[in-house]
């Protein structure tokens, strides 16, 4: 089972890659829309290659209201 | 159809349709790729009714006031209906706010029973504010198995066997309190009236009907106005079919057209934009002969249909981009925001007609709508029968305020009655939106003139409700305003907000303010971030109470400074 500080570093990473902003530039507590520069669609994106990453499922409506990695982390370590 | 002339309300009108056509679907719900149930009209009822009788054995007053908020989801229609069947009056609210922001409506609405999903009812019980609250009944849904209820009970306990009484209402009594936007200090609650409903779907289903067969896909949420008529009570009272999707994943999306045989769709300019986006590279990667075939075949069907649709000479000619639609399509609903031509003309282009109107929660959910004879891209077309449309003080050119007189128009603010004046006068709803009506009827519109933006996605924003983000800034005083309300432009699209700031005595717009007005903007959602502001010298006008008069304030800087005194607030 992987720590929450893990899946928030591995979700880190994957952001960092998948919309190229600098790893360093990011940090768990960032609101993902406005650090990543993604307006809902890409968001749902992401979540797309978060869920192939981590091979789970996350349904749209419970990411309503998560706009923070540390928040998306959690919700993602519950389904590890 | 049922005649909906014979109907009192709401509530009796989807009660008739239940015993018209019970063994018909009328809901599916999928989630990606798996059907999470199928229901037909009578399954439906056996939801519903346990549901009412549930509200009434706890004693819930007549036209008590329940508030729903929940994502796309058939519980969403069969709350709905319990709640009318008891006689209840429907909050619709807006799922994507934040929690302080339904606490602030729930306080507003007064709202007695509140049935939500789980993982929100959790975000609203961390929500400054939320203890104020007074609500007696909290339904969840979605619960996690194990999960600490919060005080709430699991919607789907909630039920009594006992056959509920079904508790009649008048055409003028409230159906619903819709929020046309309106956090941070003015909500606005819409009152709309079951006659008010009962008329909008009247004058829809006359131009795009529904039957048992037909298919809707629901891909807004059921709180949205457009998705609650032609999602929920348009079809039902026709003895269609509702599919709700769970999930907005464009993969998903696109699969459930031909999955579903999907017959009509409502989509927000933001999502067809990118529907177009993405048929756009599907085409750009053909190999060069099909493409070139396909620019053939679509000017061809541009050409034969030039006066009206051809749906069955569309779907052969371009048979495979139809079939990708599941070869069903017949109209695809947007509205809420402006969007541009050359997307529906893509569309059109392709057989495919993208049915645009206007409307607003206060005069009517659609007001105008494309009627495709012939199909215009630059109009949002003619007003649907019922509805009457006027232009206030036409300029030169035929522009002026839109004016909307119909049974459809809203009974009032909630608590309001200033606002209702302002907005309503002699039966006309003041829109705020420039418009000129063309020799064949036909709406175009040319802007705004209320201090108001609608975001691509559909959104109205209030330049008051995001003025807190800069409280206490090192400014004598600021003021958020519409750039349209200040200069109008004769133009769509481009709508932004614009900061004014009255620095103190002997100071300037200097770098570091602007660099706390840019850290703070940062805070907001990229939709309401401020574009520009504006530096001012003198004090705001205030009334009695020191609240800045904004109208006043406006005159004062379109007379004093020129819009090239705007200056851009880029990071």
């Amino acid at each position: 089972m992987k720590t929450l500080e893990q899946v928030i570093e591995e979700v880190l990473q994957l952001a960092s890659r998948h919309c190229k902003v600098s790893r360093e530039d990011l940090s768990a507590d960032d609101d993902f829309f406005q650090k990543l520069g993604i307006d809902s669609l890409q968001a749902l994106d992401l979540l797309t290659r978060l869920e192939n990453h981590f091979h789970i499922e996350l349904p749209d409506y419970e990411m309503q209201g998560v706009s923070d990695f540390r928040r998306l982390a959690e919700r993602i370590q519950v389904r590890l | 159809m049922l005649d909906l002339r014979r109907f009192p309300s709401v509530g009796a009108s989807l009660q008739a349709a239940i015993d018209r056509w019970p063994d018909e679907v009328c809901l599916i719900e999928a989630d990606r790729e798996r059907e999470n149930h199928r229901l037909t009209y009578r399954q439906f009822e056996g939801l519903a009714l346990p549901l009412a009788s549930a509200l009434q054995e706890m004693g819930m007053p007549e036209a008590f006031r329940a508030a729903i908020i929940m994502t796309n989801q058939s519980k969403w229609l069969v709350s709905a209906y319990a709640v009318f069947y008891a006689g209840g009056i429907l909050i619709p609210l807006d799922y994507k706010l934040t929690g302080r922001e339904h606490v602030e409506l729930l306080t507003h609405s007064r709202t007695r029973v509140l049935i939500i999903e789980y993982h929100l009812w959790r975000q609203l019980r961390q929500s400054e504010g939320f203890d104020r609250l007074a609500l007696p009944l909290v339904l969840v849904t979605e619960t996690p198995a194990g999960a600490d209820l919060l005080g709430a009970q699991r919607w789907e306990e909630c039920r009594r066997p006992e056959a509920p009484r079904f508790v009649a209402r008048r055409r003028t009594d409230t159906a619903c309190i819709v929020y046309s936007s309106g956090t941070g200090g003015r909500p606005k609650g819409c009152m709309m009236t079951h006659d008010n409903y009962l008329e909008q779907c009247r004058s829809l289903t006359a131009l795009y009907p529904f039957w048992p067969g037909v298919r809707y896909l629901s891909i807004l949420p059921t709180n949205h106005a457009i998705d609650f008529m032609v999602g929920f009570f348009g079809p039902f009272i026709c003895g269609a079919a509702v599919v709700h999707l769970r999930t907005l994943r464009p993969e998903f999306v696109r699969d459930a057209f031909p999955r579903y045989q999907i017959t009509y769709v409502s989509l927000v300019p933001m999502v067809l934009k990118n529907l177009e986006r993405g048929l756009c590279t599907r085409f750009a990667g053909l190999p060069p002969f099909k493409r070139s075939l396909l620019g053939a075949l679509t000017a061809m069907n541009r050409s034969l249909t030039r006066r009206r649709p051809w749906l069955g000479l569309s779907r052969l000619l371009l048979r495979d981009v139809h079939r990708a639609f599941g070869g069903k399509l017949r109209a695809i609903f947007v509205g809420g925001a402006f969007t541009e031509p050359s997307t529906l003309q893509f569309f059109y282009d392709l057989g495919i007609p993208v049915a645009n109107g206007y409307g607003l929660t206060e005069a009517g959910t659609a007001v105008t709508l494309n009627d495709f004879r012939p199909f215009r891209a630059d109009t949002v077309g003619r007003p649907l029968p019922g509805m009457e449309v006027r232009i206030s003080d036409p300029d030169g050119e035929g522009i002026g305020e839109v004016l909307v007189r119909s049974k459809t128009v809203m009974a009032g603010y909630l608590d309001d009655a200033e606002l209702t004046a302002e907005t309503i006068v002699d039966g006309w709803v003041r829109t705020g939106d420039l418009g000129r009506l063309d020799a064949m009827g036909h709406l175009q519109l040319f802007g705004r003139k209320k201090n108001m933006i609608v975001t691509e996605g559909g959104k109205n924003i209030y330049p008051e409700d995001i003025e807190n983000v800069f409280d206490s800034l090192a400014v004598k005083e600021f003021c958020v305003f519409a750039r349209n309300y200040l200069w109008p432009q004769k133009g769509l699209g481009r709508e932004e907000l614009v900061l004014v700031l009255h620095p103190d005595a002997g100071k300037t717009v200097d770098a570091e303010l602007l660099e706390e007005v840019r850290r703070r903007n940062r805070r907001l959602p990229d939709f309401k971030r401020i574009r520009s502001y504006l530096p001012w010298s003198s004090d705001f006008p205030r009334t009695a109470s020191m609240k800045i008069k904004r109208p006043d304030l406006a005159r004062l800087i379109t007379e004093g400074a020129g819009e090239d005194g705007l200056r851009p607030l880029a990071d």
